[in-house]
């Protein structure tokens, strides 16, 4: 069996179960009621699109520099890198969201929330993305090093020219997958009140009391952005495979 | 080339590599080090390639002393080639990226003036038809003889090869060993490392035994294979010579 054909089959499987629990607890649909407010889910959406990607931006600077932190042979600049990531990868981003915003950003006269709320975001993702960038360079073998010395290439021409060229497609696929989790993880910037898809969800839901068809939409609206990324994380990672 | 090493010292990690070692060659085209794994060979190798710095001692090549600061060093590395037992490509690279990316970038010249100089060696070593494929898809003796090109298109004074074929199938060694005997006709002096003995002995002019961080015995090829009064060199041959 094909395998697109495999993947409908278990998709109209699982549609057909919650169909069925939906019709067992006869759930008295108003779609009506929502459609009023489809303006608010389509705001909300590019918002979190867009936070997402200032995100995606940032926390790839971030992560870099903490990678190269954690990569450093000076103890103190390791100890920045590693305690900052064990931090943050061991705390809820709610806590951080709710520390940064009311806290730090309070103590710094940093008004505006779109920038705490990507700022907070990028540093939760550039942990991860730290991670990441750090196995990317570790997965270089010492010998491409020593090939490059050899031909006289200079530290910065072997990182441009022979390491972060390999790097770079050794990363990419994990890269693709962290994305996938940051655009999830924006929701929850709700908490501090910022207008993205999930707060807009929630307000249709305050409004209408239609909470399925108020969080239906969100749930596909988030599998738009997730799933052709996940695809394209498969298919760079197909792709590493096959030059390795 | 008259290579003068002396009272060469180096440790890794309170291991002493080489103790004390000292080599001095008449002026030779090809000088070829053999003798036990883990007896120094390589670390004498890469010192001579200006790879590693010597805890103590000193090389010269025809006089002129290896510096030891890195950035006179890599002027060093750029006048000489070397050749790896393996891993020498760079993998995201086609075999003429490979080659083009040390005359672009180190040397200088334009993109199409490195074309021009690599076109005429791709094809006498017959590796013209691999040219645009990636080391992946090559074998490993294809990688090998890539790779003495990149060392070589630069035009060094001398190479230096590091067991170039014993990560190989018994038939690549063939075809890289014969590129390396080609080499010694076009006049391309050489420092080899290998454990082909009977290759070593044809295409050497001078053999040094490198055992347990020092040199045991050193010479023209004839008389270290045939004449020696060394009994560890006379037992080492008489294992590998079969």
């Amino acid at each position: 069996m094909p395998r697109w054909i495999a993947h409908l089959v278990v998709v109209a499987v699982f549609a057909g179960l919650i169909a069925v629990a939906f019709a067992r607890v006869n759930y008295a649909w108003n779609w009506a009621g929502v459609w009023e407010y489809r303006q608010k889910f389509v705001q909300g959406w590019l918002t979190t699109v867009a936070i997402s990607l200032a995100a995606l931006v940032v926390s790839t600077l971030i992560g870099s520099l903490a990678a190269l932190c954690l990569a450093s042979r000076r103890p103190l600049v390791e100890a920045i890198g590693r305690v900052y990531v064990e931090l943050i990868r061991g705390t809820p981003l709610l806590v951080q969201l709710l520390l940064g915003f009311y806290v730090v950003a309070s103590a710094v006269g940093l008004e505006n929330r779109y920038v705490v709320g990507v700022l907070v975001l990028s540093l939760f993702s550039g942990a991860y993305m730290a991670e990441i960038f750090r196995g990317g360079l570790a997965a270089i073998p010492r010998t491409q090093r020593d090939s490059a010395r050899a031909i006289g290439l200079t530290p910065w021409q072997t990182l441009r020219l022979v390491i972060l060229p390999q790097a770079l497609r050794l990363v990419l696929p994990p890269v693709a997958g962290q994305l996938v989790s940051l655009i999830k993880d924006s929701s929850l910037l709700s908490v501090i009140a910022i207008s993205e898809f999930t707060l807009n969800a929630q307000e249709v839901n305050a409004f209408t009391y239609s909470t399925l068809e108020s969080y239906l939409p969100l749930a596909a609206g988030y599998l738009v952005l997730t799933l052709p990324l996940s695809a394209l994380a498969r298919w760079l990672e197909s792709r590493v495979r096959f030059e390795a | 080339m008259l290579l003068d090493a002396r009272d060469l010292v180096q440790r890794f990690d309170g291991t002493t590599v080489l103790d004390g070692l000292s080599l001095a060659t008449g002026d030779v085209q090809a000088l070829v080090l053999i003798g036990p794994s883990g007896g120094g060979k390589t670390t004498l190798l890469r010192i001579l390639a200006g790879l590693d710095v010597p805890a103590a001692g000193g090389v010269s090549f025809d006089g002129v002393p290896l510096p030891r600061d890195e950035a006179a060093l890599r002027d060093y590395r750029r006048s000489v080639g070397t050749v790896f037992q393996a891993y020498n490509l760079f993998p995201h690279l086609s075999a003429l990226d490979n080659l083009l990316l040390p005359l672009v970038h180190v040397h200088g010249l334009s993109p199409a003036a490195a074309r021009d100089r690599v076109r005429e060696p791709l094809e006498r070593f017959q590796l013209a038809a691999h040219a645009h494929k990636r080391p992946a898809e090559l074998s490993g003796g294809q990688k090998q003889r890539i790779a003495i090109l990149r060392a070589l298109v630069v035009r060094p004074r001398r190479l230096f090869l590091d067991e170039p074929t014993s990560a190989l199938d018994p038939e690549m060694r063939g075809e890289v060993l014969a590129m390396i005997r080609e080499l010694k006709e076009t006049g391309v002096e050489f420092v080899l490392v290998t454990h082909e003995m009977a290759f070593a002995r044809r295409i050497a002019d001078e053999v040094a035994f490198v055992g347990d961080g020092r040199v045991l015995a050193a010479g023209p090829a004839a008389e270290i294979f045939d004449h020696c009064q060394s009994p560890r060199v006379r037992d080492f041959l008489s294992r590998t010579l079969i």
